[in-house]
């Protein structure tokens, strides 16, 4: 059978359909710039779990849910639904750690440097040029012979496990569960975690995306990483569509403000912009996905990629619990020393994984 | 022949860029996802070789024949 999702057209169809459900979502309620932003949203859902205190980002966000949930549907009707696992998980584990530190030192994933770009924010420039920087080493290692080693299919109840986690966020998100008086689960009030689209709507449109990602292995990082290493423009073009369709659906909803000063939920000082995405773009080529990916596969039964995004969950906690994460303000305390030492360790963990064989 | 069954992206791809780049055209590349399969035999194209694909059980052995 063949796959349209997965035809060049395909693909473009999938990235113009996320750009403009990401502006669409803004426009409905979710924060600015911010429609879509799987960094982020998995922020909110550890501060919604009460791994992170900060009250203005905590809300269990549809979209991760639907994400997940879209891609297990689809992979399940179409047979790829498979579980497997044991490529390197508890390295996975900390690259995902390390990959939302970088992302919440820019305050955005991959996605959110793309809608940001398309919302105005210039600051958004030097995080895709740090995504570009982190890809080429991640490149430098894979063509040494890096490689997490082999995953093996395992019983099918792996491949259900992180679904059923999806879909316990989600019955928490709607019977607003509270286990100790004020929380968790948390509520932001004010702030972005306040700031959302209708739960349905949200959910919907995460479902969608899933289902239309996991057909046509949509991945940011990966868009770069072929772009630069075989000279593959597939995965590119439907990133380069959703980055246009996002751009004119701004203009559209009155949600384009050029300029580098004031942008929403985003800071300027360029050199942690720069650094924060190397980090991330290093530890998801060496993870070998974008964040959005890692959910698409964990929703296909891989268990390596759920526990990616287990990592950025824990991250993010982490991030903002040692005052590693920004603010609109600037750069944490620690941020920097964050970004430096998880720098370090994507360094270590490529050279440490080297096959002897190079490619 | 190039087993790349349980390998994530980009790995598949890179083995048999690889194989092309050493100058065989005619290999034996075996997957177990879609995914793999999809990339490669794009890659394959691009590079004008023929190929034939047998299915066995999860595993998709694909036979590179050649130029076009």
């Amino acid at each position: 059978m063949v796959n349209f999702f997965s035809t060049r057209w395909g693909i473009i169809t999938v990235g113009i359909f996320i750009g403009s459900v990401a502006s669409l979502l803004q426009y409905l309620g979710n924060p600015p710039n911010m429609g879509i932003c799987v960094a982020c949203m998995e922020r909110d859902i550890a501060g919604a779990l009460g791994l992170h205190r900060i009250d203005v980002v905590q809300y269990i966000r549809p979209e991760i849910i639907g994400f997940v949930l879209g891609s297990f549907l689809v992979s399940s009707i179409y047979r790829e639904n498979k579980a497997r696992g044991g490529s390197s998980p508890l390295i996975r584990f900390f690259l995902g750690v390390f990959a939302m530190i970088g992302a919440l030192v820019f305050l955005g994933c991959p996605w959110r440097a793309l809608l940001r770009l398309a919302g105005g924010d210039g600051n958004a420039i030097l995080g895709i040029l740090g995504l570009v920087a982190g890809v080429f080493a991640g490149i430098f290692f894979l063509k040494r012979g890096y490689n997490l080693g082999r995953s093996s299919p395992q019983r099918p109840f792996n491949a259900w496990l992180f679904p059923l986690f999806m879909v316990v966020l989600f019955l928490l998100l709607v019977f607003r569960i509270e286990f100790i008086p004020g929380g968790p689960i948390f509520f932001s009030v004010k702030g972005p975690g306040a700031q959302h689209a209708n739960l349905w709507i949200s959910l919907g449109a995460g479902l969608l995306i899933g289902i239309m990602a996991q057909r046509s292995r949509f991945c940011t990082m990966g868009a770069l990483r072929d772009a630069i290493l075989i000279r593959d423009f597939h995965l590119l073009s439907g990133v380069i569509a959703l980055l246009i369709t996002a751009f004119l659906a701004n203009l559209a909803f009155g949600q384009f403000h050029p300029g580098f000063s004031g942008q929403p939920i985003a800071h300027t000082d360029q050199i942690w912009n720069f650094w924060g995405m190397t980090l991330s773009g290093l530890a998801f080529t060496l993870a070998g996905g974008c964040p959005g990916r890692q959910l698409f596969l964990a929703g296909e039964g891989d268990t390596d990629a759920a526990i990616f995004a287990l990592g950025m969950i824990v991250g993010a906690a982490v991030a903002h619990n040692f005052a590693f994460a920004s603010s609109p303000k600037g750069v944490g305390t620690f941020g920097p020393w964050a970004v430096i030492v998880g720098l370090v360790f994507c360094v270590a963990v490529g050279f440490a994984m080297q096959e002897r064989e190079r490619v | 022949m190039i087993d790349a069954r349980g390998l994530s992206c980009p790995q598949p791809v890179l083995l048999v860029q690889k194989a092309i780049e050493e100058g065989q055209k005619s290999f034996e590349v075996i997957v177990n996802s879609g995914v793999a399969k999809e990339n490669i035999l794009r890659l394959l194209k691009k590079h004008g070789l023929k190929w034939s694909c047998v299915e066995e059980g999860t595993d998709t052995y694909i036979h590179v024949t050649g130029k076009s």
